[in-house]
């Protein structure tokens, strides 16, 4: 499958000449290139440029739907479908209905923010290629795939050994 | 303002994932396996408890007219409550931008979500019959469909729990994905491999994903710090909406909600030192300046909880409501339950004040022993309110007494042994710190040494 892209990757030890990496390769003219990290890195995200998650927006929607099918669901369950009386109180029983129509709101926006990232980030992905198993742990790759703009071989290694990268290599991400 | 260092000693990037990931890859030792083996015997004795008390009938334990809430809700409401500060120190400090949560954030979760579940059995047990549990939900039947009585705190509890018992699941879950990736990184072993592959779902730490894993995380902490709330005050509703003096005030769900963090960062000093004990390479992630900003939150929500029993003195005397001052002033304070009552203005109230000093707070044996008090004194709490309130009724040829049986002490003391065979396989089996989130933090506090820009 042409699920993975093949390129060049470059390794770097340390957080700044990551930064400064992601920064150059995008200078570069690059916009394809994956910046690969153990952990979150503070200003990556301006680094290369990355938009703002969508996924707010999902949660709010189905943050609505939750309220609103909830609401639908206690209205038409207590008085429409099989209205008892109980204690005397009104059939649609509003103040009462809140603590589930909160609930729901809860239940729905926080399951679909994490469908969201299942979609976003392409998860669960089987047996994903690996181009350091230390970029989990200690180590920071960029990765620049063939398909980018501008892409050669020589000018994309050429680019890396100036940012100090410690190892480039070829790789699928 | 000078930080004290959140991780001690100078650490590499390195170091930090081999000393989270060391309780994972290695044997356990003896301490451990004692502590599991009786753990586990617990949790056996526990299910039999359980089995026996189904089959046979609730009339096994004490529960009794008028007193028909007893240690199945007392119990319910103690783990519930031990739950919230696992969420709070997840998604409420998170929100506050505390960066020492941190450490203590992914085994504070892992307790919530073991104390939720060990909560949750309680109540579809209480039904008396467990069996027909799905019931609670509302779902088309052909009962009519009958369908379930919205306008019930007691369903709202069951839409409140099972919310909460998701979304923290999911919360911790969502938090150890990029840790089970570093083990699977680092796994030598197939089978490793394959398990913590499919545990970390493929995880890549690109910058798009971390980007919108942030976000989901960000998103995941707002939703949770309303949620948190909200449980416990419905929990409290459960006795507040009721119109029985002693249940019935509006001072219920903020009392409860203190007295839920209160009790839960009782369960996490208790934990805490304890894996401090078993992991000493933790002493570096989990510093005694973690413990005593714990021991802080401890002593004001002990206060809170103490400001709180007495506004319930002050209200049912200021009223004039002469049920409500007999449900204080003499049956409370003075009747024949007065001895619990007293145990737990003891344990919540009176120990705690050792924290005032900053020897206290910093000194493992005393916090482990104050935090087993809270434990002890906010079980009591549930049950004064409980058993207190309903053992003498508006007509005293009602009154009676709980009949605390046998199957009362196996519940309660098997449901430690649940709790604590879940906490200890996690322990092992996943990082008990959150590996990707104390690498952004790791130069607090260290500017002087040329590290951080933080």
């Amino acid at each position: 499958m042409a699920k993975y892209q093949s390129g060049l990757a470059a390794i770097f030890t340390t957080e700044e000449a990551f930064l400064k990496a992601a920064r150059a390769t995008y200078d570069a003219g690059f916009r394809k290139f994956d910046a690969i990290s153990p952990y979150p890195v503070h200003g990556m995200e301006e680094a290369c440029h990355i938009q703002r998650s969508w996924i707010p927006y999902v949660s709010f929607v189905m943050g609505v739907t939750g309220l609103l099918g909830a609401l639908a669901l206690t209205y038409w369950t207590s008085a429409v479908n099989w209205p008892v009386n109980v204690g005397g109180k009104p059939f649609f029983s509003l103040p009462a209905f809140i603590p589930i129509m909160f609930e729901l709101t809860i239940l729905f926006a926080a399951l679909s923010a994490v469908a969201s990232l299942f979609v976003a980030a392409g998860l669960p992905k089987l047996d994903p290629p690996t181009i350091d198993p230390d970029l989990s742990s200690h180590k920071f790759a960029i990765f620049i795939p063939q398909n980018d703009a501008g892409y050669s071989e020589s000018k994309v290694e050429e680019l890396f050994r100036s940012l100090g990268a410690i190892e480039i290599k070829k790789a699928q991400h | 303002m000078k930080r004290n260092e959140l991780v001690l000693g100078d650490k590499t990037l390195k170091d930090i994932t081999e000393d989270i990931v060391a309780p994972v890859e290695s044997f356990p030792g003896k301490g451990w396996v004692g502590m599991f083996l009786g753990a586990k015997t617990l949790f056996l004795f526990y299910i039999i408890s359980v089995a026996v008390v189904i089959s046979t009938g609730m009339g096994l334990l004490g529960v009794n007219t008028p007193i028909a809430w007893g240690t199945m809700i007392i119990t319910f409401v103690f783990w519930i409550g031990i739950g919230h500060a696992g969420t709070l120190i997840s998604a409420v400090l998170f929100l506050f931008r505390q960066k020492w949560r941190t450490s203590v954030a992914r085994t504070a979760e892992a307790m919530t979500v073991f104390a939720v579940m060990t909560a949750g059995i309680f109540p579809l047990i209480h039904t008396g019959r467990p069996w027909l549990d799905f019931w609670l939900f509302p779902y088309p039947n052909q009962r009519g469909p009958l369908w379930v009585n919205f306008r019930s705190p007691l369903l709202w509890d069951v839409f409140a729990v099972s919310t909460y018992a998701t979304v923290s699941i999911v919360f911790w879950y969502i938090g150890l994905v990029p840790d089970f990736a570093t083990i699977r990184d680092r796994a030598k072993n197939k089978v490793r491999k394959i398990v913590y592959g499919a545990l970390s779902l493929g995880w890549r730490g690109t910058a798009r994903n971390w980007s919108h894993y942030e976000m989901l995380y960000l998103l995941l902490a707002g939703l949770s710090t309303p949620l948190v709330l909200s449980v416990h005050t419905i929990v409290s509703f459960d006795f507040a909406v009721s119109q029985l003096p002693g249940w019935h005030t509006t001072i219920f769900p903020p009392y409860f909600v203190a007295g839920a963090i209160f009790s839960g960062f009782g369960m996490v000093v208790t934990l805490m030192t304890l894996v401090r004990i078993g992991f000493p390479a933790f002493k570096d992630y989990v510093t005694l300046d973690h413990m005593e900003v714990m021991n802080k939150i401890i002593m004001t929500t002990g206060l809170m909880v103490g400001y709180a029993y007495g506004s319930e003195f002050f209200v049912a005397w200021y009223s004039g409501n002469i049920y409500e001052r007999y449900v204080f002033f003499v049956s409370r304070a003075s009747g024949p339950y007065a001895w619990s009552y007293w145990t737990m203005i003891t344990c919540n109230v009176l120990i705690p004040q050792i924290f005032w000093f900053r020897w206290a707070r910093r000194s493992i044996p005393i916090m482990f022993i104050v935090s087993i008090f809270v434990n002890i004194g906010m079980w009591f709490e549930r049950f004064v309110i409980t058993v207190t309130s309903l053992h003498r009724d508006f007509l005293p040829a009602n009154w009676g007494m709980y009949a605390w049986s046998f199957w009362d002490t196996a519940i309660l003391l098997g449901s430690f042994g649940m709790f604590l065979t879940l906490f200890l396989l996690y322990l092992r089996l996943f990082p008990a710190i959150s590996i990707a989130e104390i690498k952004p933090v790791m130069n607090v506090g260290k500017e002087g040494k040329g590290g951080g820009h933080h």
